[in-house]
């Protein structure tokens, strides 16, 4: 028993929503909890661990990944964008138009859609629907809000062309 | 004020004696054209952008200062004696902060009979020690360093494994948990044997997963002698009360709280072991302890639907006059009976149809797999599957289309209760909406090209859904005219904290934007039951309009001395109060609370009873067209139609992501969702999101929701009733019948995945080579069960 020993730990910077986190980890430490329990960003979430679910997707580099499947020490250096990071005064509008459509239930998959898509539509403005589908093929809900989350894709294009938002937020993450 | 009413209804010679509390909020229903203002608008969920930017806060998120992750070792056999074990290397590693395990744990029981840590293991999941640590990381490696000796016991599988004479005892008891429930009425025998008509075949459906995106688990942290416990739970009073009872609390140290919870579907409606482990680890190490399930222990030991096995029989007059009904279920229970809401698949036999003649007889049975726990409409989405897939084999048989036979059979009453309903309508509009909205009358199959083959199909249902008291709301008035309802129910996901506000504000005559609900916490919040039943918004919904209602009073009574008016005279809406017939006299409901400040008007309210002698159910209907591949036996269902009946619809945003999000798992639970079972080793092999298979955002179907809003006036003072569960009921029955409309053969097993429907239309074109990988001939309707799942 006892404190667990610092030996065999790394010093790694994570730069996470425009600020830089100095950490002492182990560096088997994935991404995914580096963010949730050495950071405290819960809006992350864990459903499988091994890359299935798509519910811990953040952005790096402007890309929507997997945190579960990346070890924090290897995202030194890199940006990683949370679902934290999204909106400001403002919200998103791919947030914005998830609440506006209904787009969830139980909410445990929302972040991780929500990062699917602002990934998408940082790439592509006007989206089909077969792409804004494909986005999230990757991202399971199990309360079967699909229907309403290829709405709020389309939404949240129309929300973003037509209020120009996000713009240079989009740049800022990659 | 509530009327409070409590009857003795018998003396317990020696017993205790029974009583019955009568409360009633005293309220009429909102008419059926009632001008309501909030209520029946699709308002965006209140909760919303808590959710969409991560503040939410689940249970999973909690992070306190020094909190430690548990993990829990499990049994990798599925029946085991535990001849010794140690922890003590595990404890020895830096990081590790508690152990626990039989060897150290309080004698506490669990289940029927078994303890929290017993010394016999009879699933693979089953706990046998746990231990907190550091970080998951520590915790893991912790895992690997707990020594185990077991001695393997002979095990059992399956439904039909565990019913042969001589099988190996799951329980001490046997195999078959408690009594079977025999239900009879009229002489069924007597009717088949002179039926023009007979339907006999067997039916079976597979063990699914809930596969809650969040996994159950809880946060506990003691401070003091009290336990604070967050828990992904869809009853915060009963996790409290159970949790009192096993660490022998009294129930104010306990406090539960649950404020967001990803996903439930029925699973988390019992208190489970983890929450007790949790708490005693927290005790033991000093600090908070998070224990959440990884993703395989979710799959494995946190609840599943039973399997079924269902022969079935309906006999029929010439005409499709249904003259008998009979069943016979099997149903697996897995290793415990773990309590919660019943599966009771037997139940939609006896009320769905008009029949005079129904027996039904129900087995449940021990099998050495992780223990059944209700799913989303327990027990009916099993029986609806083999019952309407029955009615469409009859209907072929008769020749008549499958909408019409099933009017034909319309049961205008609750036969079972011998009572009327309170909505007897109900299912006729619906089979009218989803024949209206699908275009039943007018459909032509599409002709396709290639393997491809297109067909339709129909189901019914009928469900509970009613709510039931008790169940408590407060309503408080702040000084600046906004507005507070305290409640101790849960949102699970479904919208309750939304439908509920709007109650509120429509009772209140406030805007929505000016109502907070609370939830979800027995510190704070007054008694309401588990979520579940579909029951929440009819159990509360009424509770918190006769808070509302009661604060109002005191709300008008104050105006009308501000405005010299009489009470009865006054109306309040949109945060304001005027006079009836003098518009210009009026007065703000801030201006009133500003002026009795500090002085608070409160309201209380109560969950009244259900009408006595009536039977309040809800029921609906569903049509798919699918498109079948018989190359390749994919089946692809285009789109489904929906109808259900849910009284008033308080919102209907919400009810159409409910009937969404219901057909999506009965697309699921009809084509792909099933756990495998390795029969040699017993364990589960599909434990996991990647061969587990949930519907994608790539398979859902173009869901249509033909809207029925009928306010049921006499169920309660609200109208409405639930949504949750039902409209997943019909889906997977009804994609069976189009698949058989599209290619002529009947997957009388679910799910009706490509090698079944391949090796069907291999057996249909009398192809001898379609037996199946364990050398059986692919089984005839008459044996076919479980002997040919994996």
């Amino acid at each position: 028993m006892g404190s667990p020993s610092e030996a065999g730990r790394l010093t790694v910077a994570l730069i996470v929503n425009g600020t830089e986190h100095p950490l002492l980890i182990e560096p088997r430490r994935t991404l995914l909890d580096a963010l949730r329990d050495d950071l405290a960003l819960t809006g992350t979430k864990k459903v499988c661990d091994m890359g299935d679910c798509g519910a811990c997707t953040v952005l790096l580099d402007g890309r929507a990944v997997y945190s579960c499947l990346l070890l924090a020490v290897d995202c030194t250096g890199r940006r990683v964008t949370t679902i934290e990071g999204l909106g400001g005064e403002q919200l998103d509008p791919v947030q914005e138009a998830f609440i506006r459509v209904d787009a969830f239930q139980c909410g445990f998959c929302t972040p991780g859609q929500v990062m699917s898509l602002r990934a998408l539509l940082d790439e592509t403005a006007a989206p089909s629907d077969a792409e804004i589908l494909r986005a999230v093929t990757g991202n399971l809900c199990r309360c079967g809000a699909y229907a309403n989350i290829l709405r709020a894709g389309r939404l949240a294009a129309e929300i973003q062309a037509a209020t120009g938002r996000d713009h240079d937020a989009a740049i800022s993450r990659r | 004020m509530p009327r409070f009413h409590v009857d003795r209804l018998r003396t317990g010679d020696g017993a205790e004696d029974e009583y019955q509390v009568i409360e009633t909020g005293g309220l009429p229903p909102w008419g059926a054209d009632a001008a309501l203002s909030v209520v029946g608008r699709p308002l965006p969920r209140v909760e919303g952008p808590e959710k969409v930017t991560g503040r939410a806060r689940y249970a999973y998120d909690v992070r306190l200062p020094g909190q430690l992750y548990a993990r829990v070792l499990r049994s990798p056999l599925p029946h085991a004696r535990i001849r010794a074990l140690s922890t003590s290397r595990a404890e020895a590693l830096s990081g590790v902060c508690a152990a626990i395990s039989s060897v150290d744990a309080p004698a506490i029981e669990w289940y029927d009979g078994s303890a929290l840590f017993d010394r016999t293991v009879r699933f693979a999941g089953d706990e046998v020690a746990a231990v907190a640590a550091e970080s998951e990381e520590i915790a893991g490696d912790a895992l690997e360093l707990i020594e185990v000796e077991y001695e393997p016991l002979r095990f059992v599988l399956t439904l039909e494994d565990a019913l042969r004479p001589g099988a190996p005892k799951v329980r001490e008891t046997g195999n078959v948990a408690g009594e079977p429930k025999v239900y009879r009425r009229g002489d069924a025998e007597t009717a088949l044997r002179r039926a023009d008509v007979i339907i006999d075949e067997v039916y079976a459906t597979q063990t699914a997963l809930h596969n809650c995106l969040e996994p159950h688990g809880c946060t506990a942290a003691w401070d003091g002698d009290r336990l604070i416990l967050w828990d992904s739970t869809q009853s915060v009073f009963d996790v409290r009360e159970e949790v009192a009872a096993k660490l022998r609390l009294p129930e104010h140290r306990v406090r539960v709280i649950k404020q967001h919870m990803g996903g439930g579907f029925g699973s988390k409606q019992v208190a489970w072991k983890h929450t007790v482990i949790a708490a005693l680890l927290a005790r033991r190490a000093g600090r908070p302890v998070q224990l959440m399930l990884d993703r395989e222990a979710e799959n494995l030991a946190a609840g599943n639907r039973n399997a079924t096995r269902q022969h079935v029989q309906l006999g029929a007059t010439r005409d499709g006059t249904l003259t008998a009904i009979t069943a016979r279920v099997e149903q697996a229970a897995g290793a415990y009976m773990v309590g919660g809401e019943g599966s009771n698949t037997s139940a939609i036999f006896q009320t769905l149809y008009r029949c005079p003649n129904v027996h039904t007889e129900q087995v449940t049975v021990y099998t050495n797999t992780g223990p059944a726990v209700a799913f989303r409409a327990p027990g009916h989405v099993e029986g609806a599957f083999a019952l309407e897939s029955a009615l469409d084999e009859l209907a072929h048989a008769l020749g008549m289309d499958p909408l019409e036979l099933r009017r034909r059979n319309y049961a205008g009453e609750d036969q079972r209760r011998a009572r009327p309903y309170t909505s007897p309508d109900s299912l006729r509009l619906c089979y009218e909406r989803v024949a209206d909205a699908f275009g039943w009358h007018q459909r032509r199959k599409a002709s396709t090209a290639g393997p491809r083959r297109r067909g339709f199909g129909v189901a019914a249902h009928d469900w509970g859904g009613a709510g039931y008291p008790p169940g408590y709301a407060w309503v408080k008035l702040n000084a600046d005219g906004t507005a507070e309802v305290v409640t101790g129910t849960q949102d699970i996901g479904t919208g309750t904290r939304t439908g509920l506000t709007q109650v509120a504000a429509e009772e209140l005559g406030l805007p929505v934007e000016r109502v907070v609900l609370h939830l979800g916490d027995t510190g704070t919040g007054v008694y309401a039951p588990v979520s579940s039943g579909s029951a929440t918004q009819a159990t509360i919904g009424p509770a918190v309009r006769a808070a509302a209602a009661e604060a109002k009073r005191h709300l008008l009574d104050a105006a009308a001395t501000m405005l010299e008016a009489a009470p009865g005279d006054l109306r309040v809406g949109e945060g304001t109060i005027s006079v009836v017939g003098a518009p210009a006299r009026t007065i703000s409901v801030a201006d009133v609370t500003r002026r009795i400040a500090p002085h608070m008007i409160q309201g209380h309210g109560a969950r009244g009873p259900n009408p006595s002698g009536k039977s309040v159910r809800t029921f609906g209907a569903q049509c798919v067209e699918v498109e079948v591949d018989v190359e390749t036996g994919d089946v692809q269902v285009l789109r489904v139609v929906a109808s259900h009946d849910c009284g008033r619809i308080v919102n209907p945003a919400l009810v159409d992501s409910q009937v969404f999000g219901a057909v999506t798992q009965g697309v699921g639970f009809a084509l792909m969702e099933e756990r495998v079972l390795d029969t040699r080793s017993g364990i589960v092999l599909n434990a996991n999101l990647e061969e587990y298979k949930v519907p994608t955002a790539a398979d859902v179907p173009a869901i249509v929701h033909a809207r029925l809003d009928h306010p049921d006036l006499e169920a309660n003072p609200t109208g409405a009733k639930g949504i949750g569960e039902p409209p997943l009921v019909p889906t997977a029955p009804a994609i069976a019948n189009a698949v058989f409309d599209a290619v002529g053969v009947r997957l009388r097993d679910a799910p009706l995945s490509r090698r079944r429907l391949l090796e069907a239309l291999a057996a249909a074109r009398g192809d001898r080579r379609t037996s199946s990988p364990d050398g059986r001939d692919s089984p005839s309707s008459s044996v076919r069960g479980m002997a040919d799942r994996a």
